[in-house]
């Protein structure tokens, strides 16, 4: 080995001439990409997902849909004036279709028609009572999850899978076996709510664990502002798509609900006007009357296939993946 | 991989747990006294009254209770239904009907669904696509009764394919019916994951690597795509099963299956709260084992996850 100093300083800098390196310029001329119109409004996702929205033909067929049920639901009057409950004749039990009596009647003798507009007030309350609270209890056990990590985590994680690990429905039937003695509305959608938000919290801790190591979060974190004011101002409104993006489906989840716990017989007591109970009440007369059974299963299912459409839609325009995927 | 059994399994404990105490706690605030229901409008005797109460651990604080209730539990003891049969009894009797029906559900569901999932995804945009799409997204809003009966009406009284109520001892062809019924819950979800999956997996790398290896689409399509595309499709099936499990209280109460759902739905009929509360609680311990097991096919599936 010689003890020669290592020439660390080469002799001689090879003398680099730029054309060496970089194109020519005239060779890589200015394409599009490289233009940013500054007139056009910034787009973000909100906006792309509004733009691929508005020209799907079945986002407005479903919407159309959505409204019209919405206007049976709050106003039911406008479409029958024959109570639903009320005057019913046993001597028309299961009879078939009279003037003012389109549907005929139920096996108690009271107005198809009218039951099955009637019931759509009792299917549309349970379905947002339930959306706004799985969203709320979502939101709070997703938001802080995520954010504040490490304890806070693992607490709020290991509850949620607990909730997670019982199938809603078989939750809310234990429910409603509990406290059969107060049936109603508000009851029935706690009942089916109470079990059904961790998927919703699960969704948001996974886009809060993804958003809270952005750039904008940590220059927030570098002016000084607060961990909750950070999570409140900057990281919950970046992460709520996904969480809007499954309230329309899960909508639709919870009105299935409804009908199932009602059909089953632990869902609303048979005076409230729930399509559930209607069918319950007829399949014993599927083979004479089938009439007594379609309409509400009719009414059921076309409700939930445009609230199922337009979340699909909704979920798909939030999300660039799916929309790519199409 | 022990590794990541051992963990999973550790993981599963406390769920188990709070479920359990979750359950039993709806139940402890029950309105009213269950045993004064006993007796309906006369009055017991204090000291009966007394020695029930001892007897039945209800003088007891709800821990204590609940700890009575766990051990009797891991002892087997599940409780005794309304009728007097202990809940194990019953279910010695109903389980293979329901296993019987379970299984049928879930080969149509897995082979209808995939199949036709695959197809959908290699003909992305094309007819076969659309169609299944539509029919997909219909099956998804239609609840499981409305099926039941659509499926009674159809194929029971108007074509006479099949009996509407299943015979004595639930024979298999009897079976045939209610088992398409339960598998179309399913079936629309596993098309669309399947559809999704095979269409992101075709534009992979190794998929191109493939083919121009010049393998040909009859060997590329079933090793390389489908295989790698089943992966979601495996683990929504350990969620399926809760699915299965509500269907089948449905499926079997209109059907008249003497299974596991079919006491459930009685049980939940005749109002008999303690027995429909015992039967849940045994289904939701069978969905925890479920999805446990699920779990850990999952890791013998992908290295990713049991290497980590």
């Amino acid at each position: 080995m010689s003890n020669a100093p290592i020439d660390i300083v080469p002799e001689k800098i090879p003398e680099r001439s730029a054309d060496h390196f970089v194109a020519a310029l005239d060779d890589t001329p200015l394409v599009e990409i490289d233009s940013v119109s500054i007139a056009e409004k910034p787009s973000n996702l909100w906006i792309d997902a509004w733009r691929d929205l508005r020209r799907r033909p079945m986002f407005w067929i479903s919407l159309v849909m959505i409204l019209f049920i919405a206007l049976v639901a709050l106003f039911p009057t406008l479409f029958t004036q024959v109570p639903p409950n009320e005057n019913c004749d046993l001597g028309n039990s299961n009879g078939a279709p009279t003037a003012g009596h389109p549907f005929g009647f139920t096996k108690q003798g009271c107005d198809i028609f009218s039951r099955t507009v009637n019931g759509a007030s009792t299917s549309l309350s349970v379905g947002f009572i339930v959306i706004i609270l799985t969203t709320v209890l979502g939101i709070l056990f997703g938001a802080f999850a995520g954010f504040y990590g490490g304890v806070t985590d693992s607490i709020l994680s290991r509850v949620g899978d607990i909730f997670f690990s019982i199938p809603y429905i078989l939750a809310a039937i234990v429910i409603m076996s509990v406290f059969s003695a107060y049936r109603s509305v508000w009851v029935i959608s706690l009942a089916i709510g109470i079990f059904a938000w961790p998927s919703t919290a699960r969704v948001l801790r996974s886009e809060i664990l993804r958003v809270k190591n952005s750039d904008f979060v940590m220059a927030a974190t570098a002016v000084g502002l607060t961990r909750f004011r950070i999570l409140m101002r900057h990281v919950l409104p970046n992460s709520i798509a996904p969480v809007i993006a499954i309230t329309t489906i899960s909508l639709a989840g919870a009105i299935v609900a409804e009908a199932t716990l009602s059909f089953l017989g632990v869902g609303l007591p048979s005076t409230f006007m729930s399509w559930g109970n209607d069918i319950s009440q007829a399949q014993a007369d599927l083979r004479t009357h089938p009439q007594t059974l379609i309409i509400p299963s009719l009414a059921l299912s076309i409700t939930v296939f445009a609230f199922i459409i337009l979340g699909e839609l909704i979920r798909d325009a939030l999300d660039p993946k799916a929309r790519a995927q199409r | 991989m022990p590794r990541y059994i051992l963990g999973r399994v550790l993981q599963a404990i406390p769920v188990f747990l709070g479920t359990t105490f979750l359950i039993y706690f709806m139940v402890f605030a029950m309105p009213g006294d269950p045993l004064l229901a006993l007796f309906g409008d006369k009055t017991p005797n204090p000291s009966l009254l007394a020695q029930l109460r001892a007897q039945y651990h209800l003088d007891q604080p709800f821990i204590v209770q609940y700890w009575y209730y766990m051990s009797g539990i891991f002892q087997g003891n599940l409780g005794v239904a309304f009728s007097g049969e202990p809940v194990t009894a019953i279910l010695a009797r109903t389980f293979p009907v329901t296993a019987r029906l379970a299984v049928m559900a879930l080969l149509i569901q897995s082979i209808l669904g995939i199949g036709v999932g695959l197809v959908s995804g290699l003909r992305k945009g094309k007819l076969f696509d659309a169609s299944a799409l539509v029919v997909s997204l219909i099956l998804i809003s239609l609840p499981v009764f409305v099926i039941a009966f659509v499926a009674q009406f159809v194929f029971g009284i108007e074509l006479g394919w099949a009996r509407t109520t299943v015979g004595a001892g639930a024979p298999t062809v009897d079976l045939i019916l209610p088992a398409f019924v339960l598998a179309s819950i399913s079936f629309a979800v596993i098309v669309r994951l399947t559809r999704s999956s095979v269409i992101e997996t075709q534009g992979m790398d190794f998929v191109r690597t493939a083919y121009s290896k010049g393998l040909g689409r009859n060997r590329v399509i079933p090793v390389h795509i489908l295989r790698n595309s089943l992966i979601p499709v495996v683990t929504y099936l350990g969620t399926d099963f809760g699915v299965l499990l509500v269907g089948a209280t449905v499926t079997e109460g209109i059907f008249n299956i003497p299974g596991v759902g079919n006491t459930l739905y009685q049980a939940i009929v005749r109002g008999q709260g303690p027995t429909v509360v015992s039967f849940v609680t045994v289904m939701v311990l069978l969905y925890l084992v479920v999805n446990l097991l699920v779990d850990l096919l999952y890791g013998l599936l992908d290295p990713r996850i049991r290497y980590v």
